[in-house]
């Protein structure tokens, strides 16, 4: 199937905005993935931290003749490590929120568009009244409920998110039904589950790519806040957001570093997915074309 | 009349507010256990009897939401764990702080966003379009609670001309405490704002470029054209009553979504608004706070969308299910 001239992921490829953003991805996630092999220190083994090394501006040296590139943080943890495993925590939840939330809202949108019932509309109901208050604010209150945690805050998120999945599949899988090939396959006497697995589901995944690349930046923005407000992750494994709130204490007397740098790291994250995203949307959004 | 698309839409924000009651009152009152943070740990067990009974949480679950939603409907949303004053004045003390951030912040996204995204609409090609067009990508890619720390550390470290935190001095307007209009409170009022204007700045730029696009490529500019009409006529008297509508639906929604998300800036700036009160109460397990947050968050959300709604069906007859009117049917 990838002969076909008009295949998605061909055209994807063939532009040139969306193939290096692509590729810039990848290097982010190559990055974040091997933050250990290449990081000076692990920066949450306490052992590893001097504490006489506390708040050290950039291009610091280290007593025993390290450099500090990106300088220290209040405990003497090597900002430069502590952004690339940050970095890996942002990443990871982002993607696993997105998988899990992209499954709940898939199953969820199929189900409501082929039994087209009572289910279909309670699903769409809840939707509905899910999407009328903002993501932060649902997210904010769930984690008030159930407490801090890696777990809780994807969650959290996929709570949040499978909502815009289930409507965005929906839509697309009815759009889909209405066309000969489904009422060819209903004439043939296949069963409704290989008509969606098999016929209606890779037609849909195009739009679901467009939904995905908004919604992965949208869930690693949210867990930053939400860190940063101090309602996400634990101290113990932080995730950029923990660490640019972590800097806020030490911004005003002018150590700048600790918040500055993670956040440009966490802008060029969500920047590159956003350009990434808005190209697929350009190129594969049936609407715009 | 019972029929009508505005009292149905009247009937389903009420039922909408009932059904967030229970979940909001569940939600928050099932899970946790205030007793623990707010009684002395060297109280004895006599005096943690009387606090608890004060407290009403002996109670099963389905009393104390009787109690609840009697005591809301008469004004009377409990009473502060910690501070043991009336749940309810604490948030209208700190509304007026709120809505005073999210207006200015919705302003300065207009005034600003609505011109970049016409012009970036109506030259969609040419060089600052473009410059237009992915700042506000960027503008969707910087979070909230980061850029107020920038702007802390540029306006308030660096260069010392703006101040960090706070409302500034107050004066009382009609009433209501408000930092516009004192110098001071303006220049406290300036950074929040912008830090919170700047998320639907973008959207509105992207909103605005978009729809320009399209309505530049319908026919009635086409025939504008043809008629000789100069570009300033045509964008001012034919596009943007074309394009106005989806944009004041979508300012009108997203201004629930700006006080909600002023709990991030709030927060940043230490800005005395509800958002920071509902982190503190948070923070607290101050239940009776968090509560009557969600339910004021709630009714002003129903409330905007049902405004947003009737205002819909009132300039657009297409909403109207009912026979068309002689004025309409001759325009």
């Amino acid at each position: 199937m990838f002969n076909d001239e008009q295949h998605y992921l061909l055209k994807l490829y063939r532009d040139r905005v969306a193939r290096r953003s692509g590729l810039m991805l990848l290097l982010l996630l190559a990055l974040a993935l091997a933050a250990p092999i290449y990081t000076p220190q692990n920066p949450y083994d306490l052992a590893q931290l001097n504490l006489l090394d506390a708040k050290l501006p950039p291009l610091h040296h280290s007593p025993d003749g390290a450099i500090y590139w990106l300088g220290t943080d209040d405990q003497g943890r090597d900002m430069l490590s502590a952004l690339c495993y940050g970095l890996r925590t942002s990443l990871g939840v982002g993607l696993i929120t997105t998988l899990l939330s992209l499954s709940l809202g898939l199953l969820a949108g199929l189900v409501a568009a082929y039994s087209g019932n009572y289910i279909d509309s309670m699903l769409m109901r809840l939707v509905d009244l899910q999407l009328a208050f903002p993501a932060i604010l649902i997210a904010l209150i769930l984690l008030a409920l159930v407490g801090q945690g890696i777990d809780k805050v994807i969650i959290a998120l996929v709570i949040v998110q499978w909502a815009y999945y289930a409507r965005t599949v929906r839509s697309a899988a009815l759009t889909e039904m209405r066309k000969d090939y489904i009422t060819a396959a209903i004439c043939a006497g296949y069963s409704p589950m290989r008509i969606v697995l098999i016929h209606i589901l890779p037609n849909i995944i195009p739009t679901l790519l467009v939904v995905a690349s908004a919604q992965i930046a949208q869930a690693i923005a949210l867990e930053a806040t939400l860190s940063f407000l101090g309602l996400g992750l634990p101290i113990t494994a932080p995730s950029l957001g923990l660490l640019i709130a972590n800097g806020y204490t030490y911004m005003l007397s002018g150590t700048y570093w600790i918040s500055l740098f993670p956040g440009v790291v966490l802008l060029i994250t969500i920047f590159i997915i956003n350009i990434t995203g808005d190209r697929i949307s350009a190129l594969l959004n049936p609407r715009l074309q | 009349m019972l029929r009508s698309p505005i009292l149905i839409r009247i009937s389903h924000s009420i039922i909408t507010l009932f059904a967030m009651s229970i979940a909001v009152f569940l939600g928050v009152y099932a899970l946790g256990n205030p007793v623990d943070l707010l009684i002395n740990p060297q109280a004895n067990q006599i005096e943690r009897a009387q606090m608890i009974t004060q407290l009403g949480i002996d109670q099963s679950l389905w009393v104390q939401y009787q109690r609840f939603l009697s005591a809301a409907l008469h004004g009377n949303w409990g009473t502060s764990f910690v501070s043991n004053t009336s749940a309810w004045s604490l948030i209208i003390e700190r509304l007026p702080a709120t809505v005073e951030l999210a207006l200015c912040a919705m302003c300065i996204a207009i005034i600003i966003g609505l011109p970049l995204g016409l012009i970036a609409g109506l030259h969609p090609s040419r060089w600052y379009s473009r410059l237009i067009m992915n700042g506000s990508i960027l503008g969707f890619s910087l979070p909230t609670f980061w850029v107020g720390l920038m702007l802390i550390m540029m306006f308030s470290v660096w260069l010392g001309w703006l101040p960090s935190s706070g409302r500034g001095t107050t004066t009382n307007t009609l009433g209501i405490p408000l930092s516009i209009t004192t110098i001071d409170g303006l220049m406290h009022l300036i950074l929040p704002a912008i830090n919170l204007a700047l998320f639907k700045l973008s959207l509105l730029v992207r909103l605005t470029q978009s729809s320009t696009t399209l309505a530049m490529l319908e026919d009635y500019v086409r025939y504008a054209r043809a008629k000789g009409l100069t570009e300033r006529t045509i964008i001012f008297k034919h596009v943007l009553p074309n394009i106005a509508p989806p944009i004041i639906t979508i300012i009108g929604l997203e201004l629930g979504g700006l006080i909600a998300f002023a709990i991030v800036t709030e927060s940043v700036f230490s800005w005395p608004g509800m958002g920071k009160l509902l982190i503190e109460s948070i923070n607290m397990l101050d239940r009776p706070v968090i509560v009557a947050y969600l339910m004021m968050i709630v009714s002003l959300f129903i409330a905007i969308n049902l405004i947003v709604d009737t205002v819909l069906i009132m300039i657009n007859p297409r909403l109207r299910k009912q026979a068309p009117s002689l004025q309409s049917s001759l325009a």
